[in-house]
């Protein structure tokens, strides 16, 4: 049968994408995880006389050096912790308080619904930029805070998500079985709503968690973010900007890092909603 | 019989991709002649039709082998469809082929009026100008008997009912005077009294038209009363073809004998006071053998506190129009509905779309919140229930809805469905005597203990039926409300599940709600019957007393609109005019309750006089 060949071929993909994911987010959680043994100077020592030495020149700076002579292999394994710290767990955050308000808001309905929608509009009408500048001259920058500005902003796009799964999955008659059986509500609400709307749920967070790592370097490079000392792939980014044409390495190397971490979070959050749905048919 | 058929399919295999579909199929249509394609589902009868119309091509399905030959007069022109370019075959699609689809609604395009859609296909292949397309539009509309076909061209689908949109879907295959009409269970989704209307406009239509009708079905009753031919089915091949006369008198093949067997008859339970299980014609390989014994269903205790008593019980739900949201008009989903079901006992809702059925149910499982009246259950008020009691009715009472498959988690294994009553109502405590539980369940139901670790797509549909029986029978309840539970079934299942559902009657002296708009079902297992019409009782009482004396008008109109499964009954149909009525009415315009009468021991129907035209 030509569908069981296809079944088969589209297996292996997922097989790969599931492999090829794990490679790519383990080998540069590791990275990260073990950067300060790795480079116990912290990517911070000056080397002016090496200032933007090209990749593969000199065996102690395999990726080149940046202006001021910083190892750039060092501060693309340093920054990542704060980029992957601010990326997941800002996407997390947003994620665990955007499904139950749009759980709650969805099943319930009503003047809940009406509250969290109407505040989630006046959230989705306020420029990100102004609430960013707020916020932060408000409370304070910093990593913390970051996050949490971060989460502020983007649980909405996941309330709204899950609310409207809800509403179309609510009057289905399995929902109606579950509630003339005698199930709780909270029973109804995580058993068997969340897991038949957890698949664009959980795709809408991997492109989250990329969109946040690029979002803090825009903070750090407007002053609203961590200290600019302290190594982030957005930070770097920012600085080699103006080097692009001279010395492209500077920029290019974090920007990699990005784009294979983004790569390795899609490609596991694929093979995850896939894995998540039995009848094994893709949804969105 | 003409010498020439109309269409001839010789040696027809379909596949997609590699799976082979529709193997080695023959069969021919006259002219103005029925050849019905029946079988279950699965048997490859859609895949025919689609074939027929070479639309296959589109759901990436191909034509492998054979030839559709089309005959377009008597005098030898004959095109070969399975050969024809696309652009030759969209000249033949909708002028000398037309098809007709189940669902109506999905088939009208919603954002045009009817008028565009019929004059779309007059200005398309007769190359009529827009002002004679409509007046030729106006003639098609009257041809399938609907009224005031002038205003009926400005409105749009969603303001006709199911039956006048089948018509429309009707006039426009017959736009251009087709030489054969493909339908593809064209009354499947329609109510009884619809269905008949279709079908005798569709027989005189033929008669006028001289077309070749492939009627594709799987209800034998509707074979009964529209073929001439009939092609059996299964797996992809015909099984047997004959002469419906032939096919139902003599059944050649045990694929048919089966078949038929399983068919509920109107008219085989008269003259008995219970229903009867009967034993079940199955095939095993390609010999037919039966099951179990023939016994009364002599279950129902009559003498003791009924499980569930009714009372007056209305059910309304507001509809809140214009810019203040006032409420204009009210759904008068159940109007003043008293009855009593007994322990062991059947007791039958039938009525029709909008009859307020699935509501009543709904209401006694506290799923939908009653207007005014009283439900009891056990003797006790329901709304008098504490927090705990009511949560006990809802182990006590169990519904099995329509769908199994919408009616079941797809995200959860049967086993954890199964499960959650038992987990909800704390009725056993550890995962292993749970386990044990739903082992035993699934057996009980004809399944395997091992199957608990499967999900639902995994199953075909009677399989998951019996899971949600399953379900329902895991908090050991006193009452199940089976809301059209079989409808969604093929007949053999069906009969098969009518089975199960008798024995547990037996076994656990349950109490059934059987909610149902199939005349036949319910005649073969309930012990007694109300007749809903517009949310109303205008009938109750025994099954015998309902099917053998019906009283009231509209019960009668039901009765005649069912097709009974036996050609040699065909009657000359007067066509029932009217549609169903609304059950949707302004504020302050109250419908009369009816005045139930005894016209027997037990046996109740509405007067008739009170000037409340029920049948129109």
């Amino acid at each position: 049968m030509t569908a069981a060949i296809k079944t088969n071929k589209l297996k292996r993909f997922k097989n790969l994408e599931f492999i090829l994911g794990v490679l790519l987010i383990g080998g540069i959680g590791l990275a990260v995880i073990f950067s300060g043994w790795l480079f116990p100077g912290g990517g911070s020592e000056l080397n002016l006389a090496y200032r933007l030495t090209p990749p593969l020149v000199e065996p102690s700076f395999p990726l080149g050096t940046d202006p001021l002579g910083r190892d750039v292999l060092a501060r693309v394994i340093i920054g990542g912790e704060i980029s992957l710290k601010v990326g997941v767990y800002s996407a997390l955050g947003a994620v665990v308080i955007g499904i139950f308000m749009g759980l709650v808001a969805g099943y319930y309905g009503g003047f809940l619904d009406m509250i969290v929608m109407r505040f989630a509009d006046v959230q989705l009408a306020l420029p990100f930029i102004l609430l960013a500048i707020t916020f932060i001259a408000v409370i304070g920058g910093g990593l913390t805070n970051m996050i949490i500005l971060l989460i502020i902003s983007q649980w909405v796009q996941y309330a709204r998500l899950v609310r409207g799964s809800v509403l179309s999955l609510r009057d289905r008659e399995f929902i109606l079985a579950a509630k003339a059986i005698g199930v709780k509500d909270v029973r109804i609400l995580f058993q068997h709503l969340l897991p038949n709307l957890i698949g664009p749920v959980i795709v809408l967070m991997t492109l989250n968690v990329a969109n946040n790592i690029l979002l803090e370097s825009s903070l750090t490079f407007l002053g609203l973010g961590v200290d600019p000392v302290i190594p982030s792939w957005g930070g770097m980014l920012a600085e080699g900007r103006t080097y692009l044409q001279t010395a492209w390495w500077v920029s290019v190397f974090p920007g990699l890092a990005i784009l294979l971490t983004v790569l390795g979070l899609n490609l596991l959050g694929d093979w995850l909603r896939d894995v998540l749905d039995p009848t094994g048919r893709t949804s969105l | 019989m003409t010498t020439t058929p109309a269409l001839s399919v010789r040696s027809l295999s379909v596949n997609f991709g590699s799976n082979r579909v529709v193997k080695n199929l023959s069969f021919e249509v006259y002219p103005g002649k029925t050849t019905a394609i029946v079988g279950e589902s699965g048997s490859g009868k859609s895949v025919t039709s689609l074939a027929i119309m070479r639309l296959v091509e589109y759901m990436n399905a191909e034509i492998t082998e054979g030839s559709i030959l089309f005959h377009r007069d008597a005098h030898g022109d004959v095109q070969d469809l399975t050969q024809l370019s696309d652009k030759a075959m969209r000249k033949i699609r909708g002028k000398d082929i037309a098809m007709i689809f189940q669902e109506p609604m999905t088939s009208l395009n919603p954002v045009y009026t009817i008028g565009d859609q019929i004059t779309e296909v007059l200005v398309l292949h007769e190359k009529h100008t827009q002002a004679s397309a409509r007046a030729e539009a106006v003639k098609l509309l009257k041809l399938v008997r609907l009224a005031d076909a002038e205003a009926l061209l400005k409105r749009y689908p969603h303001q006709l009912s199911g039956g006048m949109r089948q018509r429309v879907m009707i006039a426009m295959a017959l736009a251009c005077r087709p030489k054969v009409l493909v339908a593809d269970e064209p009354t499947t989704a329609l109510d009884v009294t619809i269905q008949a209307q279709i079908l005798t406009i569709m027989r005189d239509l033929q008669q006028e038209l001289g077309m070749a009708v492939i009627f594709i079905t799987h209800d034998m009753g509707v074979v009964a009363e529209m073929a001439d031919q009939v092609v059996v089915m299964r797996h992809g091949e015909k099984v047997e073809e004959a002469a419906v006369e032939e096919i139902f008198a003599r059944p050649q093949h045990p694929y048919t004998q089966a078949l038929l067997a399983a068919v509920p008859k109107l008219g085989s339970m008269q003259g008995e006071d219970l229903p009867r299980m009967e034993p079940l014609v199955e095939l095993k390989g390609d010999i037919t053998h039966t099951r179990g014994e023939s016994r009364r269903q002599d279950t129902a205790k009559l003498d003791v506190t009924p499980v569930v008593e009714v009372e007056n019980l209305v059910t309304r739900f507001d509809i809140r129009k214009g810019f203040f949201g006032g409420i204009s008009h009210r759904v008068h989903a159940v109007e003043n509905v008293s009855f009593t079901i007994f322990p062991g006992e059947t007791l039958a809702l039938v009525g029709e779309s909008g009859s307020g059925k699935s509501t009543i149910g709904r209401t006694i499982q506290q799923l939908q919140e009653s207007t005014s009246g009283t439900v009891r259950f056990g003797g006790k008020a329901v709304a008098d229930m504490s927090r705990a009691e009511k949560m006990r009715l809802r182990q006590e009472i169990q519904y099995i809805f329509q769908d199994p498959f919408a009616s079941l988690d797809p995200r959860k294994t049967v086993g954890f469905s199964i499960a959650e009553p038992i987990r909800t109502h704390g009725l056993l405590h550890g995962s292993k005597a749970i386990r044990q539980r739903i082992d035993q369940l699934l057996e009980r139901v004809g399944l395997s203990a091992d199957q608990a670790e499967r999900y639902p797509h995994e199953f075909s549909g009677g399989q998951r039926q019996r899971i949600c029986i399953a379900r329902a029978l895991a908090s050991k309840p006193k009452l199940i409300i089976a809301d059209e539970a079989l409808s969604a079934l093929d007949v053999s299942i069906q009969a098969q599940i009518i089975h199960l559902l008798m024995e547990l009657q037996q076994d656990e002296g349950l109490a059934y709600l059987f909610i149902s708009h199939d005349m036949a079902v319910v005649e073969k297992m309930s012990h007694r019957v109300a007749v809903l019409h517009l949310g109303q009782v205008v009938e109750l009482g025994s099954r015998r007393a309902v099917f053998d004396t019906p009283h009231h008008a509209y019960t009668r109109k039901l009765l005649s609109a069912v097709p009974v499964a036996d050609p040699s009954q065909r009657r000359e149909r007067v066509l029932l005019q009217g549609d169903i009525l609304s059950p949707i009415r302004k504020v302050g315009d109250e419908p009369e309750h009816l005045l139930l009468k005894q016209v027997a021991e037990g046996h109740f129907a509405a007067q008739e006089a009170s000037g409340h035209r029920l049948v129109s």
